[in-house]
Formats: C-alpha cells, structure tokens, sequence
C-alpha cells in the first residue's frame, strides 16, 4: 500500500480558474483518458470478425460508392476517388468524433454523479479515439495514391499537422455541444440534421467550382470546415504545402473554437450535477 | 472566521454548506421551447434546498455516521465530499485521498475482461496505469476470481462483478473513505472478508463516512453520528443518543 508523500488538500474556497483546473485535470488523468481510448476501440470491434479493419475498408467503401454514383457528373475533377475519400475522411472524423463527445458526457453524466474526474476526459478521449481512427484511414488513401498512379509528395509531412487542427476543432466543438446537450437533450438529435446539411454545403464530395458565384463566397469562406478540409486535402491531393494564408486561417479557426470551447465548457461544468 | 482545520488532526470541514438545487416549475425540453420561454420571460424555478448551513468537523479516525430519512439530503452530503457536487454555499475542505465506495462497479464495461475493467475502473479512481499494475494481483485474489480474470465481464455472475468492484475501490487504502449502503456486497464468507479489511481500515485510522438506514451497523461501528432532516443537521453526538433522539422524533 502507497502512502503519497504529499497530502492532498481540496478546499472549495480556493479553487482556480475553472478552465485551468481542467486542464491540470487531465495532465493527472491522462491513464484515465488512455483506458477510455482504449476501452472505446477494443469494444467497438471485438466481436466483428475483421476488427479494426473496419476503419480503413468504411471509407474506401464509400469511395468506391461515391466514385461510382459522381463520377461522370465531376469528369472535370482529376483523380476523383483521391478528391472524395481525402474529403470523406476528414469530414467523417469531424463529425464522428463531435457526435462521440455528446454522447459520452451524456453516458458518462451517472459517473460525473458518482465520483470526481476532470469533466473534459469524455470529449478528449472521444477526439483522441477519432484521431487514432483517422491514423487508420490514412492507409487506404495512400492506398489509392499509389493505385491511381499519382505520386506521394513531400508535402505528406504536413498531414499530422492537418490533423492536429482538425482534432482541436473537433474539440472545439465538441465541448459546446456537449455542454448543451447536458441541459438540452434535444441538441443531440438537432445535431445530425445539421450535420447533413453542413456536409453538403461543404466541398466533400464536389469540387468547390460547381458552386454558383453567387454564394460561393459563403459557403465556402465563413464555413470553417472548408478551410480544415482544405489544409488537410492539400498535401495529399494537390501534393502541395499549403500556403501561409490557408495556414493562419486554418489554425485561427481551430484555436479560437478551442479555446472558447473550453473556456465556455470549464465555466458550465460545476452545474452539471445539479441537472438531474 | 475560526480556521479549526489548521489542527492535523481535522480531516473534513464543511462551513455552512448549502446545496441548492433549481428545478424549473415545467420541464423545459428543447431549446427551441427554452428560448420561446426566455423571452417570454416565464421561465421560472422552485428552488429546493438539498442541504442547508451544515457545518460538521470530522477529526482523523473516525467513523463518522449520517442517518435520516430518505431524501434528507444524506447522499448529496457524500457527493459534496467526494467533489462531485460543489456546494452552492459555503465551504468543503479535507485533506487526504478520498475514496467514494458509491456504486461499486460503476463504470465497468461488459465486453471488456476483467482485467481490462480493473485498469478502467482504477483509472477512473485517479490511480496511474503503474500502480495498477502493481496491486493487480491483489486485486484479482481479492475479488477471488481465479482464470476468470481473462473472461469478459458479460460472463460474470452479480456476485462476482460486485466483488471485483469492491477489490479495486479497496486496494489502495484511501485516507477517506465513503460509503453509500455498500456494505452488503456477496456471499457470507465475501462479507467477512470485506468487514476484515474495513477494521483494517480503522486500524490505520482512515476516517470513514458512512451512509445506512440500518441502526444496528450504525450502533456497532460509528464513533459519532449526525441525524439529517431536510438539508439540517438535527443532531450530532454519540451513535445510541442520536439513533434514540431520531426514533422519537
């Protein structure tokens, strides 16, 4: 038996900023974050026969789906199947982790009324789940690289990059919503529509070209998906770094929804018990 | 303001604690009735107090009994302690690790194995990866689960998954610990062993909280108790004075 050399003294007098607190939180909870990544992937597959290689056979199915259905219409984008699943896999793992964050703080809500944890390890382990997933997915898209015979540029190395971006937006995001969804349950349900919605009006599945000039401008520029998909499809499609003004625009985005994302989740979380 | 708790020997101190809680007078479902409701300005709360001004002191070692009626506001005390509930008013503050014997198993998953849900489950504690490792063994001898430690816990009988859950939650010794009516956890012989490692626990003076309707346990174990009535400490003293004065009242 441990005996800790140091005492630990909690006093609700002093406490810290809400926000700090949480993140200290989860520097000393981070086994606590690996055993909920690791308890969410080993039980999402563990009695399908092909397992894990479910993360990488979804998307290149809905490619091959995609591909076949669009690609007469988009004749104009080359190499489509790379376009659409490079689209396809950033999109899915925006959304699926999102959703994953309601529905583990909603899951989670019986344990936040049992005993003490960092309130954040569910919507960080939800993204930290979808960033392993989304490792997995990059396989068959080099994949395809080489069987469409395009080449594999530098610029691949920017791609962890792209995806630190996108997770801390899907962060982001996750903490507002799953601050919501606590008091309205109804957020959850809301949220798929909009998902839908927001794919579509988000170049996926089409090349931004095809938007009328009329509003191209707004789908495209105030949408902070386009700017993260953009970094993230660049590299990988275009073979290209993306440039400096994508960059900013694309880290302002991620940074910003972040911070405020957690800042506003740290401020509600002391309320969350009080919700029966 | 008195600061008892600069004495080593307190280890709990709530200071006029309130908890309240804000139930709107209609459940307000969505957001989109929530906002109609907003600017309508008739969104409006019956507020309840769960706990009202409590103040206790709890000194190292003891084992410090709540009783009262159901929904007196016992269990939302034990919440204030183990910091799942912030009080509304007032002021909580102990030292040491406290360990919340609440709903034993809480947390465990049913296609993982046992083992798996003993790093789960101890994480969940705040325990590190490493110290898991080091006292899995006790744990899974403990909890006497034998080649079923590999099994996925779906295949486990109540039983077993309670014992699993009181092993890991009691290998550590905490320096609080509470317990919401959990002492009645398994078979006979599992019972004696539990009831051996809590005396263990006193032994080593580690103060416990402890939540029961049962007078009996309260009369055989606690030190001192406090009787709970709607959010108010009615009385606090010694356990046969208190559980007399709660029976009249």
């Amino acid at each position: 038996m441990e005996v800790s050399e140091k005492v630990f003294i909690y006093d609700s007098a002093k406490r810290g900023s809400p926000a700090l607190e949480e993140l200290r939180g989860i520097f000393q909870y981070r086994d606590l974050i690996y055993q909920l990544v690791r308890r969410d992937i080993v039980t999402r597959y563990k009695r399908s026969v092909l397992g894990i290689a479910w993360t990488m056979l979804q998307p290149l199915g809905m490619m091959i789906i995609m591909t076949l259905v669009f690609s007469n219409l988009f004749q104009a984008v080359k190499g489509y199947p790379l376009y659409i699943l490079s689209g396809l896999v950033s999109w899915t793992f925006f959304a699926q982790t999102t959703t994953a964050a309601i529905h583990q703080i909603v899951w989670g809500g019986t344990l936040l009324h049992r005993i003490y944890m960092p309130r954040t390890s569910f919507a960080v382990s939800a993204i930290c789940t979808g960033v392993i997933n989304l490792m997995f997915s990059l396989v068959p898209l080099i994949a395809i690289i080489l069987i469409t015979g395009k080449s594999i540029h530098v610029s691949i190395i920017f791609v962890p990059v792209a995806m630190i971006l996108l997770a801390a937006f899907a962060l982001g995001v996750g903490l507002i919503l799953s601050t919501l969804a606590i008091y309205f349950p109804d957020v959850a349900e809301m949220y798929q529509i909009i998902l839908v919605a927001w794919m579509y009006v988000t170049p996926i599945i089409y090349p931004e070209e095809i938007l009328p000039e009329a509003y191209r401008f707004w789908v495209t520029n105030l949408n902070p998906m386009y700017h993260l998909i953009k970094v993230f499809r660049m590299p990988l499609y275009d073979g290209i770094f993306p440039g400096w003004t994508e960059l900013v625009i694309a880290s302002g985005i991620a940074i910003t929804t972040l911070v405020i994302g957690w800042l506003f989740f740290a401020k509600k979380a002391d309320e969350f018990t009080y919700q029966a | 303001m008195i600061q008892p708790y600069d004495n080593a020997e307190t280890v709990i101190h709530l200071d006029n604690v309130s908890v309240r809680y804000r139930l709107p007078e209609e459940r307000v479902g969505t957001l989109k009735e929530y906002a109609i409701r907003v600017l309508q300005k008739r969104v409006s709360y019956n507020s309840f107090w769960a706990l009202h001004n409590v103040t206790i002191n709890v000194k190292r070692g003891e084992i410090f009994g709540f009783i009262g009626r159901n929904g007196a506001g016992k269990s939302t005390l034990l919440k204030v302690i183990s910091r799942v509930l912030v009080p509304t008013e007032g002021r909580v503050w102990f030292q040491g690790r406290v360990s919340p014997l609440l709903e034993l198993g809480a947390g465990f998953h049913p296609e993982l194995t046992g083992r798996e849900n003993v790093f789960l489950n101890g994480s969940l504690l705040g325990h590190s990866r490493r110290e898991i490792e080091n006292h899995l063994e006790d744990i899974v001898d403990f909890a006497e689960l034998g080649a079923f430690i590999d099994a996925p816990l779906r295949t486990y009988s109540s039983g077993m998954v309670a014992r699993l859950g009181f092993a890991v939650a009691t290998t550590w010794r905490p320096e609080i610990l509470i317990l919401d009516e959990v002492l009645s956890v398994g078979d006979e012989a599992f019972q004696l062993k539990c009831q051996k490692r809590m005396d263990g626990f006193h032994k080593n003076k580690v103060t416990s909280l402890l939540v029961t309707h049962s007078m009996q346990t309260v009369e055989n174990l606690c030190t001192r108790v406090a009787w709970i009535d709607h959010g108010v400490i009615k009385a606090i003293g010694r356990p046969d004075d208190i559980i007399k004065a709660y029976r009249q009242g």
